[in-house]
């Protein structure tokens, strides 16, 4: 079974101007381990596509399945727990909470998922396989290099042992040798950890790493 | 690491700010506790001063029965209304005294010299007779004429009279009754004499058992007042009561002002939630994103505002006690009033004002933030 489904998929935003089709009818299946690309111009509906599969958002019409639950009737309550438990988010300005240290930003999932007991040892676990050295665990993430932060939002997001991996533009703030070595660590975690990645990027040189890769056009699969 | 945790962290994150509304919350829970110990201890201080003639009713023309004095008759009547109790009629006047060469005027109670012990008790020397020439004086009165020589053993002129003090009256305090501590008490047969009246003012009715208080009352409405108003019969309780309403009339009118002060913590607060919610807006998208939801985001900003108005209110309660025990012993001059646990609980009230004042200036932002848009807010920049 698929860990993202989209069938007939729509999102229509209504405006004063006149409603603004997103996305327009949409059918998408990503399998378990998968690597996904999303790709194509702004406006084509890659955000709107991210932010349904992410649970950030419903589907006007259609119907979306994520880790075997369909999203279509979840309320604010349901579709918070579906992130928190199946969705690990890496984000293009890492998106830390600069009042945590880095071992706390990664224990955050954990114990809003409440493994107080076991979530120290968890996200240091999670850390160490990043790449992030132990003497920086305590520091807050200011004081880390762009490099470092995005290793830590990585293990932030793989700190619940999510079903899916969502990247938005996760290199777009680093410079090539730094984006090179977070590709190669998500490129990892899915390889060898099984993690399924579904990535937005305009970077056609991330085509390397994907199995697969969707273009959108105007809402639409290309 | 909790909700709380991230809360008292931000607090501490703008620490000038929290500061400032800190002291603002402060500021109003010392206006509301001291505002409310100042008005209380308006209260405690006439409690003090009449809480010993509780057993007493005063009985005094009707203002519309046009006389403004009880006749002999009257007050006889008065007596045989009360039964057992003790009718003491009274009468006031107001004359110069002269000791030596000294002048001096002063206030005059003339009672009948039988009734005088049932109702004063004597410091030094003896009561005064019908027979005799005699008088006493208040214990102020005592104090305050050690220059023209009014003391015990004295002779006292009044008019072309002169009279011997006989004795000095135990301080009393101000009654609703008569306040003799400044005064000289004569025996009502002199007075009669000396000035050629018959009539009283008042008649004071002590009652033995207070329990008896409305019978009595009722009593001496029954046979004076069964056909028109002759007379108002009041008890000092229901004085007491009526003082004691106006105290605490004031007393709420000085918290209103205090609540204003707080009021104002209050906005502060609120302005001070609002601009935290709005810097976080983008903090707030990634929390939610990642799974916090809208009643833990709520109860984090909601902890900010507490622990604003807890540190506040604690503050204030501290220097509450400073100001309160100022003002108790420069405004009341007894500084005792603060440990009264009516005035204590000023203090307590004042804190859980600031305490819920914060909190419901918190409640908004803390609303807004719950229920922003996650996407449009990790879009906020």
């Amino acid at each position: 079974m698929p860990v993202i489904s989209f069938d007939a998929v729509t999102k229509v935003y209504p405006l004063p101007a006149g409603d603004v089709v997103a996305l327009a009818g949409i059918d998408l299946a990503i399998e378990e381990g998968e690597f996904v690309l999303v790709m194509g111009p702004s406006g084509s509906g890659k955000s709107t596509l991210l932010n349904i599969m992410g649970s950030l958002d419903v589907p006007t019409t259609g119907e979306v399945t994520i880790a075997g639950r369909r999203i279509g009737g979840l309320g604010d309550d349901e579709l918070t727990l579906m992130r928190r438990d199946h969705i690990g988010f890496i984000f293009q300005q890492f998106n830390l909470i600069p009042l945590l240290s880095v071992v706390e930003n990664v224990e955050y999932p954990l114990i809003l998922k409440g493994r107080r007991d076991t979530s120290r040892a968890r996200a240091e676990e999670v850390l160490a396989a990043v790449g992030i050295p132990g003497s920086h665990f305590s520091h807050k993430p200011g004081e880390l290099s762009g490099g470092q932060q995005q290793r830590v939002a990585i293990a932030r997001a793989l700190a619940n042992d999510p079903d899916f991996l969502l990247c938005d533009e996760p290199t777009g703030n680093l410079d090539s040798k730094t984006g090179t070595a977070i590709m190669d660590l998500l490129d990892r975690m899915n390889r060898e950890e099984g993690k399924t990645v579904v990535m937005v990027t305009h970077d056609p040189r991330m085509t390397e790493y994907a199995d697969r890769t969707i273009r959108m056009v105007d809402g639409r699969l290309a | 690491m909790t909700f709380f945790d991230l809360a008292r962290r931000n607090v501490s994150r703008h620490w000038l700010r929290s500061v400032l509304a800190v002291i603002g919350i402060a500021i109003g829970v010392v206006a509301i506790a001291t505002l409310g110990i100042m008005g209380n201890s308006i209260g405690l201080m006439f409690n003090d001063m009449v809480s010993d003639v509780g057993d007493t009713i005063i009985v005094s023309p009707a203002t519309r029965s046009g006389t403004t004095e009880l006749t002999e008759r009257q007050v006889n009547d008065i007596t045989r209304a009360v039964g057992s109790n003790r009718a003491i009629p009274f009468a006031t006047t107001f004359d110069t005294v002269t000791v030596g060469e000294a002048k001096s005027g002063a206030m005059i109670y003339a009672i009948p010299a039988r009734d005088i012990p049932f109702l004063l008790e004597m410091e030094a020397g003896a009561y005064p007779k019908d027979t005799g020439s005699g008088c006493v004086i208040g214990k102020k009165l005592a104090e305050n004429s050690k220059d023209t020589g009014l003391k015990l053993g004295a002779r006292a002129t009044i008019g072309n009279e002169t009279l011997r003090v006989v004795g000095v009256l135990e301080e009393r305090g101000m009654g609703f009754d008569i306040n003799p501590d400044y005064a000289i008490i004569v025996p009502y047969s002199w007075y009669s004499r000396h000035y050629d009246k018959d009539k009283y003012d008042q008649v004071i009715v002590k009652v033995r058992d207070v329990n008896d208080l409305d019978a009595v009352k009722e009593a001496i409405e029954q046979k004076m007042n069964r056909r028109e108003d002759v007379v108002n019969v009041m008890d000092t309780r229901g004085i007491l009561k009526e003082v004691f309403a106006a105290a605490e009339s004031i007393t709420v009118f000085l918290m209103g002002i205090g609540a204003v002060s707080l009021i104002v913590a209050g906005v502060s607060i609120l302005n001070v939630m609002l601009m935290s919610v709005t810097e976080r807006i983008k903090e707030i998208g990634v929390l939610r994103s990642i799974g916090t939801r809208r009643s833990e985001v709520m109860r984090m900003f909601i902890y900010e505002a507490l622990i604003l108005g807890v540190v506040g209110a604690v503050i204030g309660g501290v220097l509450s006690f400073g100001t309160g025990y100022a003002i108790t012993a420069v405004f009341a001059g007894n500084p005792d009033y603060l440990f009264n646990p009516t005035s204590l609980l000023y203090i307590v009230f004042g804190m859980a004002f600031g305490v819920a004042t914060s909190a419901a200036s918190g409640l908004y932002p803390a609303w807004k933030a719950a229920n922003l848009n996650p996407i449009q807010a990790l879009r906020h920049e």
